[in-house]
């Protein structure tokens, strides 16, 4: 049985279309994984037994019907606790949501239950996405499968520990700052923040709007692909969402994992260096680029000034747009409700369910956001981080016009222990220093294992970067990187774990 | 219910020049909601037309109505306004129970139309142009019922019932700029320009514009200064004003209200104002300094609204004629006096003359039943024209009658009574009650003979060649015929006899 959760996605579905296991089997295979050691690591908030098994069955019963299944039917899936779910509970990590079940599927949910994916359950966040190591979930930590008494990064700390932990072979974070990134990489995992816009938002409790995407989150590069197409794709119910075709990213990495990457051009982002880089990090990430640099990649150094200047910004327009979206939990509706006993006001009410609701960041984050749109300050905060997005979209559009995708760690340090940063926001926020960018600029990014730091022996990410709806040179470079390790350590990178 | 001794108005007026700016908000009659697509039919069961969107629940999103977009822009050009190449929804943001995501989904300083204005005229037929600002689009809020306290605001109250059915219904934003050089006419600038404005959206089919069922609602934005000065003074803002008379009224006490503080030294308070139906006067509502911070900002859920110049010009050129120029050439069309026309607008006879006339009808005889006749029943009955149980065309008929001379005036009349009493048609009518004008010679001679031995001195008149003394005895025949016999054969008949 433990080759069914230690399977890929793709060899799990191939599996399961050949008739070689059952899609119950692989469910319950995966239900037993979390229940022997979900305890220790908490990657889940809720565990959907019934609903995982009943669509299993589901699938089973096409597949003995003679209907034709899709590329991950009965692939069993961790969602992030931040997509509707109808009849089941959906929190955002925040007490304030504790016992809400929605009346609705988010787009994303819809589409994965069309796909015949099996939803195992939802996964532990930081509250309203809002951190960098999963402690500000309401919760509870959830510990890192290659140190438990280490964060899993964040927000979807749950999801990357889900997958390191081989309770799900397939998971789905959101990446508003670097939160399906991050945790990627000190979790060992793979995960993409694809293009803004490409992903329907409907249903994803918004952080920031105008940053929040939905993505995939694997073991490997080509199950993130196949998971990337199956969400992927117009959707009337989200304004912002493109209408373009969904790119041919499965190829892509297929492509890529024969390993030739002659033509395409790599630039070395400048700025992300220096102090505040962990060694060991550089290390890997150097070593990376020599690798690409061997399968043919033409590398060059680039340089984006204003990269400097998208911390503040983000850390402007992201409160700004968050303390508008959570101004809807005020106890009237649904969630959580303090202090109603009759003699109270609504205001009130409001004012205490909000006070026992949120936790400390998110109602820093509202603060800050709060102040950050007061008439008077508008145009110097929100106004002048706005500029910045459009001087990073600029410094990005510079890049792409020489390179095909840029490089760079994909965050400084590997993973810190558990309550090291909790009093410390700046040095929680500086983790999401070399993800940030992409979002402020909505195009895509990937984040792919590239080896352990030789001081901590914890895993290293490599961040590659590709154009706005040009998701697919990141599967096609971070297949090939994939592969080249892979080949280079004997097996993947997550073997090296230790047992839980 | 006021505390303050009121200036008299016209000493409100020699001392003060009224400044006034009006809010009107439209609810548009789509058929779903601005950014889902719930139904927006009134009067349904509370909470029965909601969404995860129009809920305001986790994780839902806006898509934008077309159809409100379009209305927005019909609107814009009615108005005269210049309409926007690109512009963007803006959030909002204050806290309210109906509210379900606790910002509002309006627009900010980018409108989709500004710039416009709206020439209406006044009861002595002078034509005041009002400039308009902006007009703008967003959504409606939810309704709060406040149960247990005496006067169903929420002071006093012992809860609160919410029904979110109206949360999200597509709402336009009239702003004018403001309203100088009105002077003691302000109340009846304000008063006309909501309803020129009601015209204009109801000509454009975009709502119904019933202020009664809160189609459309007005804030009157007042200020006073003294005459001479350019500054504005300190404004109150009246909120709710839901009739045309009430508008006026506000306005004109307002007036009053701000004289009567400025006179004894005192300074206006900027807050709201609540308006009272029952006595025309305003109370104190919320105050409201510059500290009210909305903290707008751009809505990053919607994409910017582009109306290409293509499709405006399409509305533009789709355009309904505009009610004012529709009047004058109505006006000119029936060859009737200002006066005339202006009666006729206010009793609301402007349709019903013109399906009367599209049923046939001569348009001096549509007016002249509309007009007299049946504004008169209308008047003692309290109901709208538009509302009484006769058609146009019925009383298109019943002028058919009378030119083709079945019937006469006063026949005319009496069928029309009846059919207003429910007796049916003018047809029926006629028939049933037997009204007929009568002139047939065998039916009218007898009575004509006996109108002649009844009357030996008139008919010697006639004989003697005094053919003017004939109308006493047509008279005489009329009244045995009761009204039915053709007084022209009548005449004939005696002329006839007595030759």
């Amino acid at each position: 049985m433990t080759d069914l959760i230690r399977n890929t996605a793709a060899e799990t579905a191939a599996a399961i279309a050949a008739g070689e296991v059952s899609a119950v089997e692989v469910a319950q295979a995966h239900l037993d994984r979390i229940g022997a050691v979900d305890e220790k690591v908490h990657a889940f908030l809720h565990v959907d037994t019934d609903g995982a098994l009943s669509a299993a069955r589901a699938v089973d019963a096409k597949r003995a019907a003679g209907e034709e299944l899709g590329p991950l039917a009965g692939v069993p899936l961790a969602l992030k606790d931040v997509f509707t779910t109808k009849g089941v509970p959906t929190t955002a990590g925040s007490r304030i949501l504790e016992g809400w079940v929605p009346p609705y599927d988010a787009t994303l949910t819809r589409r994965l239950k069309d796909a015949g994916v099996v939803i195992l359950g939802k996964t532990n966040m930081d509250e309203f996405a809002m951190g960098s190591s999963t402690e500000n979930s309401a919760f509870g930590p959830t510990g890192n499968p290659w140190d438990l008494s280490r964060i899993p990064g964040g927000s979807g700390g749950g999801s990357a520990a889900a997958l390191a932990a081989y309770e799900a072979p397939l998971a789905i974070g959101t990446d508003t700052g670097g939160s399906i990134r991050q945790p990627g990489a000190v979790t060992g995992t793979v995960g993409v923040k694809p293009t803004y816009g490409t992903v329907s938002r409907y249903g994803l409790i918004a952080f920031s709007s105008s940053l929040d995407q939905g993505g995939p989150c694997a073991r490997t590069v080509l199950d993130a692909a196949l998971l990337h197409e199956a969400i992927a794709g117009h959707d009337p119910l989200d304004s912002t969402s493109i209408d373009a075709p969904v790119l041919p990213l499965v190829a892509a990495a297929r492509q890529g994992a024969t390993g030739d990457l002659t033509g395409v051009r790599v630039g070395v982002v400048k700025e992300f260096a220096g102090e505040g880089y962990q060694a060991g990090v550089m290390q890997r990430f150097n070593e990376s680029v020599e690798i690409l640099r061997g399968l043919g990649a033409t590398v060059v150094e680039v340089s984006c000034p204003s990269f400097s200047y998208a911390l503040p910004a983000y850390y402007l327009i992201a409160p700004s747009e968050a303390s508008s979206n959570l101004a809807r939990f005020d106890a009237m509706r649904y969630g959580l409700r303090v202090g109603d006993d009759g003699t109270r006001s609504a205001e009130d009410v409001t004012a205490l369910t909000r006070e026992a609701g949120f936790g400390p960041e998110v109602k820093r984050r509202i603060i800050l956001g709060t102040y950050a749109l007061s008439s008077g300050y508008y145009d110097a905060y929100y106004g002048s981080a706005q500029k910045v997005r459009t001087l990073i979209t600029q410094d990005f559009a510079r890049s792409f016009a020489d390179v095909d995708v840029l490089v760079s760690p994909t965050t400084p340090t590997t993973a810190f222990p558990i309550g090291e940063r909790a009093d410390d926001p700046m040095a929680m926020y500086l983790a999401d220093l070399c993800t940030i960018p992409s979002n402020l600029a909505g195009n895509s990014a990937m984040s792919v294992p590239c080896g352990l730091a030789p001081e901590d022996n914890l895993p290293v990410g490599l961040q590659i970067i590709a154009p706005a709806m040009a998701d697919d040179r990141l599967y096609r470079v971070g297949a090939a990187v994939e592969a080249a390790l892979d080949n280079q350590w004997g097996h993947p990178l997550l073997e090296e774990a230790p047992a839980l | 219910m006021s505390v303050i001794d009121l200036v008299p108005y016209d000493e409100a007026l020699a001392a003060y020049d009224p400044v006034m700016g009006l809010e009107v908000h439209v609810e548009l009659g789509t058929a779903t909601k601005m950014f889902c697509g719930c139904s927006t039919e009134l009067g349904a069961e509370p909470n029965s037309q909601v969404c995860p969107t129009c809920l305001g629940l986790p994780g839902s999103l806006p898509v934008v109505n077309a159809v409100g977009v379009e209305s927005a822009v019909k609107i814009g050009l009615a108005l005269n306004c210049e309409i926007a190449e690109w512009c963007r929804f803006a959030r909002k943001n204050y806290f309210y129970p109906d509210m379900p995501k606790n910002f509002q989904t309006s627009q900010y300083d980018e409108p989709i139309a500004f710039n416009g204005y709206l020439d209406v005229t006044l009861e002595d037929g002078e034509v005041f142009r009002v400039q308009i600002e902006r007009a703008h689009m967003e959504e409606d809020t939810g309704k709060s019922s406040h149960i247990g306290g005496a006067t169903g605001r929420i002071h006093g109250a012992s809860h609160s019932l919410l029904d979110y059915n109206r949360a999200g219904i597509p709402l336009i934003e009239i702003v004018t700029k403001p309203i100088e050089g009105a002077g003691e006419r302000a109340p009846e600038v304000a008063k006309a320009y909501v309803a020129e404005l009601r015209e204009v959206i109801r000509a454009l089919g975009v709502s119904e514009a019933r202020m009664d069922k809160g189609q459309m609602r007005c804030d009157v934005n007042l200020s006073l200064r003294p005459h001479g000065r350019e500054e504005f003074g300190t404004r109150s803002e009246t909120k709710n004003v839901n009739s045309l008379r009430s508008v006026e009224r506000a306005a004109r006490f307002e007036i009053q209200r701000h004289a009567a503080v400025l006179n004894e030294g005192g300074s206006i308070v900027q807050e709201t104002r609540h308006f009272h139906e029952e006595d025309g006067s305003t109370t104190a509502g919320r105050i409201k300094d510059n500290a009210e911070d909305y903290r707008y900002f751009p809505e990053p859920d919607l994409v910017p609204v582009a109306p290409s110049r293509e499709w405006v010009a399409e509305l533009r050129a789709a355009l309904p004629e505009m009610p004012r120029v529709r009047r004058e050439r109505l006006q000119g069309e029936w060859g009737i006096s200002d006066l005339e026309m202006q009666s006729v607008l206010n009793a609301g006879a402007i349709e019903p003359i013109l399906e009367t006339i599209a049923a046939g009808a001569p348009a001096d005889q549509a007016r002249k039943w509309w007009m007299g006749e049946l504004a008169r029943h209308a008047n003692e009955t309290g109901a709208e024209l538009g509302a009484l149980p006769i058609t146009p065309a019925q009383v298109a008929r019943v002028s058919e009658l009378v030119a083709a001379g079945s019937l006469n005036d006063k026949l005319a009349r009496q069928v029309i009574e009846a059919v207003l009493a429910g007796e049916g048609g003018p047809d029926e009518v006629v028939a049933k009650r037997g009204l007929a004008v009568v002139s047939d010679d065998s039916a009218l001679g007898a009575a004509v003979d006996e109108a002649i031995a009844a009357n030996p001195d008139v008919a010697a008149k006639i004989r003697d060649g005094k053919v003017a003394a004939a109308g006493a005895l047509v008279g005489a025949v009329m009244k045995a015929t009761r009204g039915q016999a053709d007084a022209a054969r009548v005449k004939e008949l005696i002329l006839e006899r007595l030759a």
